[in-house]
């Protein structure tokens, strides 16, 4: 058993990156994966309050690395899945305090003990993006159909190429159907136009999403969510599944019926 | 062995420390620049290094595996100076500067080697944003320009794919300079001193050329004799 390490990234801050690694994670970890994810944005961390762990906070990827725990004790065990586990990142601290061949290691560490490694990359295109890619077999990109997010995705990309890194799977989310028909958000062939790299998820905007973050539940693990539908679908599609891509016009909110009985768009 | 001094110089700029390499292998060189620095850590710590790797060509890994290991020591590596156009491609590729701010000794006019040089750079790849390609003759591209990546070049600019990005033709004033894209709704376009405001245009399906025509930069559909 050796584990995909899988990183999300943006460039843009405020996309969704912990919102994505917190949904992804809960949805892998419910088909039965053994899942790690790791909080790269050292100093500002907030993987830990969007998985509502941010109370049992001992030790953190800062003390692994410098020696004053071993990496066991920095894994902090989910409240509901047994297989889902976090490491947190150090808020006292800067993003110079871990390098590249740090994440590397831990991630080898991790490898055999794990299916799944999620890292958390903070945003921005310095050392602490640097420190969460490195290590990646993979790369989440993620945005938002807004054109300075697919810029800075856009620039991202560009990295992970001339890295030579595998060439990255992007996540488009917090898309609004009803805004792309009216011609007022940029629709997902827009991005992927420009983009031009392969889709792997589509999540549509969702309030229960923010309400799941500040509840520390995320919406994967919510039956009914459409957003948590698409997150479960991108965690299928990781593990090499084929899932149809959700009709996002279907099944839309009764005010929009509303709107739609009544002529207007 | 080579002496590790004769290997690696290193001399203090206004913005950090600049270190040039002879024509030695690269493996030689990079381990005598390591273990300068763990000779001597504090005066390395913390430092702005700028490569001049002359003749040298140093592909992608290795100039990111550098970078680690330089960053491992505190040491951020923020430009790679290079003789060769692949070389300097690869760290404009990776955000790093390919320029250096010191007055420049190449201030001699270099024979005007213009566009009528004939040479092209080719680009197999999509530029995206945050790419600035500079070259001094024609540049090629297969692949599109996306939003934020910048062509500057001294002669004509062709693109085949879809221009979105920023483009400047004939940097040296060659008014002579097209441009050329088969989607075009650049962000800024730009022949010798003239610019035009591409957003006014109306966008023109199908493959384009820009030139100037009286003083004046024109889009016209590509015509096809």
């Amino acid at each position: 058993m050796a584990a995909q390490v899988v990183t999300i990234s943006s460039g843009k801050g405020g996309v969704g990156k912990t919102t994505a690694v917190a949904n992804l994670a809960v949805a892998l970890a419910t088909d039965g994966g053994r899942v790690v994810c790791i909080d790269g944005d050292i100093g500002l961390r907030n993987l830990d309050v969007v998985m509502g762990l941010e109370n049992r906070i001992v030790y953190d990827i800062v003390d692994v690395i410098e020696g004053r725990c071993k990496l066991r004790q920095a894994m902090i065990r989910d409240k509901h899945l047994p297989e889902l586990y976090l490491i947190p990142a150090a808020q006292t601290r800067d993003k110079n305090s871990v390098s590249p061949s740090d994440m590397k290691r831990i991630c080898d560490e991790l490898r055999l003990s794990a299916d799944f490694i999620l890292i958390d990359s903070p945003a921005g295109i310095e050392r602490g993006f640097r420190n969460a890619i490195a290590p990646a077999d993979r790369v989440l990109v993620i945005t938002n159909p807004e054109v300075s997010a697919v810029r800075d995705a856009d620039r991202v990309i560009g990295i992970l190429e001339a890295e030579e890194k595998h060439s990255p799977s992007l996540v488009i989310n917090r898309l609004n159907p009803n805004l792309v028909k009216q011609h007022d958000m940029l629709s997902a062939e827009d991005v992927l136009d420009l983009l031009g790299i392969q889709l792997i998820g589509i999540v549509p905007e969702d309030e229960g999403v923010i309400v799941g973050s500040n509840r520390g539940v995320p919406v994967a693990q919510d039956p009914k969510s459409r957003a948590g539908q698409a997150f479960r679908n991108i965690a299928h599609r990781l593990k090499g599944e084929e899932v149809p891509f959700m009709d996002l016009d279907k099944q839309s909110g009764l005010w929009d019926r509303i709107q739609k009985m009544t002529g207007r768009r | 062995m080579h002496d590790l001094h004769s290997l690696v110089q290193i001399k203090g700029l206004r913005d950090g420390l600049l270190v040039s390499l002879t024509d030695a292998p690269w493996e030689d060189q990079q381990s005598a620049l390591l273990s300068h620095m763990d000779e001597q850590p504090s005066f390395f710590q913390g430092a702005r290094l700028a490569l001049d790797v002359g003749t040298q060509i140093l592909h992608v890994n290795e100039m990111v595996e550098l970078r680690d290991q330089l960053s491992d020591r505190n040491v951020a590596l923020w430009a790679v100076i290079s003789e060769s156009p692949t070389t300097e491609h690869t760290a404009q590729l990776l955000g790093l500067a390919t320029r250096i701010s010191k007055p420049h000794p190449e201030e001699t006019p270099l024979p005007s080697k213009g566009p009528n040089d004939e040479t092209a750079l080719f680009i197999n790849k999509t530029l995206r944003s945050g790419t600035r390609i500079e070259y001094p003759g024609h540049v090629v591209v297969l692949g599109d320009v996306n939003p934020g990546a910048e062509i500057v070049a001294e002669g004509n600019v062709i693109i085949w794919g879809k221009l979105r990005g920023a483009v400047h033709a004939g940097s040296k004033g060659d008014e002579n300079s097209k441009v050329c894209g088969l989607d075009f709704s650049p962000m800024q376009l730009r022949i010798a001193e003239k610019a035009v405001n591409t957003k006014k245009e109306r966008q023109i399906l199908g493959p384009v050329v820009a030139f100037i025509r009286n003083e004046r930069v024109v889009v016209e559909s590509w015509k096809f004799s």
